[in-house]
């Protein structure tokens, strides 16, 4: 393996002891960006332009270019604007934004000023899950520490203009990662997503104009600006800019978030992880997320981590978050445990997804009992693609497409199941 | 009910008061003027970690007519996310993920054992001590240490039956 370069941008400082201090961020050029915007010498049309140069995309799982959505704001748009940061992270599988708030969270919180003032905003919320105590801790003693330096509050340095940010907790819903559900959700409302138009840039928190951003991609801000969008964009590769934050779990020796180059080998991370464990064979991965379809492991060959590569392999990015299966796993099994996650988890607003998420989960769940009927493997493949595509959020797609790439890959397992009443495991 | 609660209930005495009272205060100042009803999360959060770990209606609508809401708001959040409870709960909840990532590093067995270890025959009971209780519960965004639990603020990660012993044996 090439020497994989590793922590360049999100991660950079979490080595350092008290990391998540505001004296460290300092000494290693933390707020130097925000105090060059309120000197007046950083306009927000220049700052849109690096962060286009840099190429990076949203980093909650979408993709869209963050530069692009920052320009649908207009900032002299008379009234109260949102920046929302999107720290919901409950994606199974998904743990990188949680290091970011533990150990760096004054540079989140300098990349949630920046956007905040690139948009014109009064005011920012940062969305954490509710069981993440750890980081909104770390989250909050930032903002109370850059608050105290006078770098956020009313009339900032003296510069006449007035920006706070604030921390709201969630409840422990996964659909709050969805971006109008995480909205509601701070208005103390049901997570239930909105129908989409209007979009949030004209009517997100409150009812005012509001541009929401993940975690990993605020983070990103201050080294972009601080390094040049043409260094973050070389990071990377042609279609995606930027280091990226990988979540690594499952059957491997050493599971943890690593922040590696995008385009790294897949290869390259699955050895900076310590390889498969127990000596074992990789069967499968899962490569951005739970809700990312499953690939054979020798799909993954020769792939490399950045949206082009794993989309030609047969998957997608998603928000980075590697899910490892050895050679032991029974897929039927794995199956059945994320079909009652999107069961449990359905908001209930939609009925293709209400419904089917629970259709899908009794009838993966009678296979694995042993109880499966030779119809029920299309009876899945018939569910899933009614879903698909006909609700008016991604959490529909997310269940339909496990099940689908379970089906398409691992097939005889589940027939194995119906046949024999037990796994291909299992003696018959 | 608890003894607690059922004071509270039989007096009508509202258990927004005192220090649960500026702490919500302190998150109502978080929103903008109008939008009193954000506070209701961490409202609901505060007061059930207050009053035994679990929501009555009562307290409910005591929440309701302070955020100036109908109860029926107050209600439908409070039943929609996890993190609400609305039964007696053990004065520690260990809350075992069983996702994915944990499910592949054992958090089945991990289950059994914890079961066995505050003697419940299932999830959501509460042992005969009043001590614990233990529910599964989704990804809680902490994969690289699976398998994995958390307990009121805390995580726990890298589980086995040995550690979960000890950590659980350290509980008052």
């Amino acid at each position: 393996m090439a020497e994989v370069i590793q922590n360049e941008c999100c991660y950079r400082t979490n080595h350092l002891e008290n990391s998540w201090d505001i004296e460290t961020y300092l000494a290693n050029g933390g707020y130097e960006i925000w105090k060059k915007i309120l000197a007046g010498d950083l306009s927000p049309a220049e700052i849109i332009d690096e962060v286009k140069t840099s190429n990076i995309r949203g980093r909650g799982g979408a993709g869209f270019p963050t530069g692009l959505k920052w320009s649908f704001m207009n900032r002299h748009a008379p009234g109260s604007k949102y920046i929302v940061c999107n720290s919901d992270e409950s994606e199974p599988g998904t743990f990188k934004d949680r290091d970011i708030m533990r150990f760096n969270p004054h540079q989140l919180v300098e990349g949630m000023m920046i956007a905040g003032y690139v948009i014109g905003a009064c005011a920012g919320y940062n969305y954490i899950r509710g069981e993440f105590w750890e980081p909104y801790k770390r989250f909050t003693g930032a903002i109370d520490q850059a608050r105290e330096a006078g770098l956020l509050g009313k009339d900032i340095l003296g510069s006449g203009w007035d920006f706070d940010l604030f921390a709201h907790l969630g409840g422990g819903a996964y659909i709050c990662g969805e971006e109008t559900a995480l909205l509601e959700s701070i208005e103390g409302k049901k997570g239930q997503p909105r129908f989409k138009p209007p979009f949030p840039a004209s009517f997100g928190l409150f009812g005012k104009p509001t541009t929401i951003n993940n975690t990993e991609t605020l983070a990103s801000i201050p080294m972009i600006l601080a390094k040049g969008g043409k260094w973050f964009a070389d990071l990377g590769v042609k279609n995606a800019g930027g280091t990226k934050c990988y979540a690594v779990s499952g059957h491997i020796n050493k599971p943890g978030a690593y922040e590696v180059r995008m385009g790294t080998p897949f290869a390259d991370l699955l050895e900076l992880s310590g390889g498969i464990w127990k000596k074992r064979k990789l069967k499968a991965v899962i490569p951005g997320g739970s809700s990312t379809a499953v690939m054979p492991a020798e799909a993954v060959e020769g792939m490399t981590m950045d949206y082009d590569s794993i989309a030609k392999a047969g998957s997608f990015l998603g928000a980075g978050s590697v899910m490892i299966l050895d050679e032991t796993t029974d897929m039927v099994k794995s199956l059945e445990r994320l079909t009652w996650f999107y069961y449990d988890e359905s908001c209930g607003q939609c009925t293709p997804c209400r419904e089917g998420t629970g259709w899908m989960y009794r009838v993966v769940h009678r296979i694995r009992q042993g109880k499966g009927r030779p119809e029920d493997i299309q009876l899945l493949k018939e569910v899933s693609g009614k879903i698909m595509g006909k609700v008016i959020c991604g959490l529909g797609d997310a269940a339909a497409i496990p099940v689908e790439s379970f089906l398409k890959h691992y097939e005889h397992e589940f027939k194995h199941y119906i046949e024999h009443g037990c796994s291909i495991f299992d003696r018959v | 009910m608890s003894e607690k609660n059922q004071l509270a209930e039989e007096l009508k005495v509202s258990v927004i008061q005192g220090d649960v009272k500026t702490r919500i205060d302190r998150w109502i100042a978080n929103y903008p003027e109008e939008n009193r009803k954000s506070a209701l999360m961490p409202a609901l959060r505060i007061v059930q970690e207050t009053s035994n770990g679990y929501l009555t209606t009562e307290l409910m609508d005591q929440i309701a007519e302070y955020l100036q809401v109908r109860p029926i708001e107050v209600y439908e959040v409070a039943t929609f996310y996890s993190m609400y409870q609305h039964k007696p709960v053990g004065r520690h909840q260990i809350c075992l993920c069983t996702n994915l990532s944990c499910m592949l590093r054992g958090s089945d067995e991990l289950l059994e054992h914890i079961k066995h270890k505050i003697s419940v025959t299932n999830t959501g009971e509460v042992s005969p001590d009043g001590k614990f209780s233990v529910r599964k519960v989704e990804c809680a965004g902490a994969c690289g240490g699976a398998p994995m639990m958390w307990i009121g603020k805390d995580y726990h990660e890298n589980l086995t039956e040995e550690t979960i012993d000890e950590i659980l044996d350290g509980l008052e």
